[in-house]
């Protein structure tokens, strides 16, 4: 393993985050609190409670999900798609680096951005609704993995983007209403039948319910469940990203 | 010797269909400065990025040091440093952060001290804080050639280097390769000035239409670049070369109205005056003369020419 190519990346990509300190901080401290003041506050007001927790609380880590799940998707593929649109990956194609380290460079830094935006949006969540994590280790495990899987498929997208349209309709089409229709804000259980069974198909539902347990110890699916699936899509993208690089997909004429 | 650098074979069709290599063969020896020379659209920077990694070859196979390209790239790649014609550079990070970030995405641990005789060989040790968007076109390229030597690679690419740089920086530009090839850095460069070519390069290669079409020393082509040509423009065209003047080696023009003699401007002995002697003893009349230099670049356009 060429070890320092991947400190250099990381900390390269690191440092982009810290010159946009600002934006990736304030931005998601002011939509959450947006969401409580409009769901928790407004809306909980009027329901209460769902599966025994009140309604602000049971939104926090669907919340947590749903900036993670964006923010990860954004920062990798423009982490990616930059060097590739200003012509700079030039210098990661010719340097004795392989795919693994490539990706562990780009991927561990949005990862390393999201969870930190995790956690900053969790402690936004404690002064505005009463917080209880019944397992803090499978939390921050299910955050983790969560950011590894979605900035990789951010990583992905990237690569396969050529235009700046591509890279935020993805997100936008996508990764949004995969996130709504996840049970961020609601428990599947709340669905019509036929929903229930199509909601299934969204691997966002089984980040959301793990995450959820983890505080609550209530699920849509079964923990174990989630954490396979979880895994599973993290492995998917891992081929493909192996595949790209073999292949030299979109990167190399 | 063995060759630092293997081409075998080499072809490259890009996706468009357009074929820009056609079976390159190609050996590059440890410690030469090796001038690509072609124009446009030849396939000199196709040779180079194919070499370096960023153009998958469609045939053939490149060894540098012994090592594929492909199967063994780790051990290829560590050796060479890369500037591309294009000027592809990072905006927001500092010269020097930009540096050093490619020592380390090469693997080798941190050494401020040669980053800083590379900036300062560079003329950029000033600016080594300056963002690199705030840097005129000339020092970005200077910035590139910066990033390529920070690992200390032992093969340098130079895809047009002194494109777009003034005149002495340029200088000092081949300074800081004459330098490299001192400490023994194989040294491969194109470029559009010929007579940078001339004047750096051991070894001249000309390519056209993705074919090597001529691989010299320079000194042989400095041979022909010495060879001048007389010529005698005849009264009345002649059917042959009299046998009286075969010692000259004459040869005649298509139209029989011309008579040409090459001659060596270095030697001692020209033989103009024994020639001019011969030619009137033999009663061939002319009525004009004019004589030409053939330079490196006519020989080269003569070369893609044809
Ligand atoms: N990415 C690409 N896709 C398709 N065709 C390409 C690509 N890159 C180069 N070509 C074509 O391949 C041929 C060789 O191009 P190349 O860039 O190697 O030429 P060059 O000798 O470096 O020219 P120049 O002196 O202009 O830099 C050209 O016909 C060019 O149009
Ligand atoms: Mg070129």
């Amino acid at each position: 393993m060429n070890w320092r190519a991947i400190r250099a990346i990381y900390l390269f990509e690191m440092a982009r985050t810290w010159r946009t300190l600002m934006q990736s901080i304030v931005s998601p401290v002011l939509s959450t609190s947006l969401y409580f003041i409009v769901f928790g506050a407004a809306i909980g007001s009027r329901i209460d409670q769902v599966e025994g927790v009140n309604y602000g609380s049971f939104i926090v880590p669907g919340l947590i999900m749903l900036s993670v799940l964006t923010q990860s998707v954004a920062n990798a593929s423009f982490g990616i798609y930059f060097p590739k649109f200003t012509g700079t990956i030039y210098e990661i194609l010719s340097a004795p680096v392989s795919f693994l380290e490539i990706a562990v460079g780009y991927v561990g830094a949005a990862a390393s951005k999201s969870i930190l935006l995790g956690l900053i949006i969790l402690a936004t969540a404690g002064l505005f609704v009463p917080l209880h994590i019944a397992h803090p280790v499978w939390m921050f495990g299910f955050l983790v993995l969560t950011s590894v899987a979605f900035s990789l498929l951010g990583f992905i997208i990237g690569i396969w983007a050529d235009g700046f349209e591509k890279l935020q309709v993805v997100p936008l089409l996508i990764i949004t209403p995969l996130t709504f229709l996840g049970g961020s804000f609601y428990s599947i259980s709340m669905l019509p039948p036929v929903w229930q069974t199509i909601a299934l198909f969204n691997p966002v539902v089984y980040l959301v319910s793990g995450f959820r347990w983890s505080f609550y110890e209530i699920a849509d699916v079964n923990v174990g469940v989630s954490l396979a699936a979880t895994f599973g899509f993290l492995l998917a993208c891992l081929a493909i990203v192996w595949w790209i690089f073999k292949t030299g997909y979109r990167l190399k004429a | 010797m063995a060759p630092i650098i293997s081409v075998q074979n080499l072809s490259k069709t890009y996706g468009t269909g357009r074929k820009a290599l056609n079976g390159v063969s190609l050996d590059i020896m440890g410690g030469e400065i090796f001038a690509l020379l072609g124009p446009n659209g030849a396939g000199k920077t196709t040779l180079i990025g194919t070499i370096c990694g960023l153009v998958n070859p469609t045939g053939g196979t490149v060894t540098v040091d012994g090592h594929d390209i492909i199967t063994d790239y780790r051990a290829a790649r560590e050796l060479i440093g890369l500037v591309p014609q294009e000027l592809h550079t990072d905006a927001f990070e500092s010269v020097w952060d930009t540096v050093s970030f490619s020592r380390g995405l090469f693997g080798k641990p941190k050494n401020p001290a040669h980053i800083e005789k590379v900036l300062r060989d560079l003329s950029l040790w000033d600016r080594k804080d300056s963002k690199i968007i705030t840097l005129s076109g000339g020092m970005k390229r200077r910035v590139m050639i910066a990033k390529a030597l920070s690992h200390e690679p032992q093969i340098l690419f130079l895809d047009e280097p002194t494109a777009g740089v003034d005149v002495e920086l340029r200088k000092g530009m081949w300074e800081v390769v004459r330098a490299l090839k001192a400490t023994g850095v194989t040294i491969i460069l194109t470029t559009h000035y010929i007579e940078e070519a001339e004047e750096m390069a051991d070894r001249v290669g000309v390519i056209n239409h993705g074919e090597l079409i001529l691989v010299d020393e320079k000194s042989a082509l400095m041979q022909k670049l010495g060879k001048k040509q007389l010529k005698l423009h005849l009264d009345a065209p002649i059917d042959t070369v009299p046998p009286q003047l075969a010692a000259y080696d004459l040869a005649l023009s298509d139209d029989h109205t011309k008579l040409i003699y090459t001659y060596d401007t270095r030697a001692e002995h020209t033989g103009i005056t024994a020639l001019l002697g011969d030619v009137r003893a033999a009663g061939i009349r002319f009525h004009d003369l004019d004589t030409s230099q053939s330079s490196l670049e006519e020989i080269f356009v003569s070369l893609v020419r044809a």
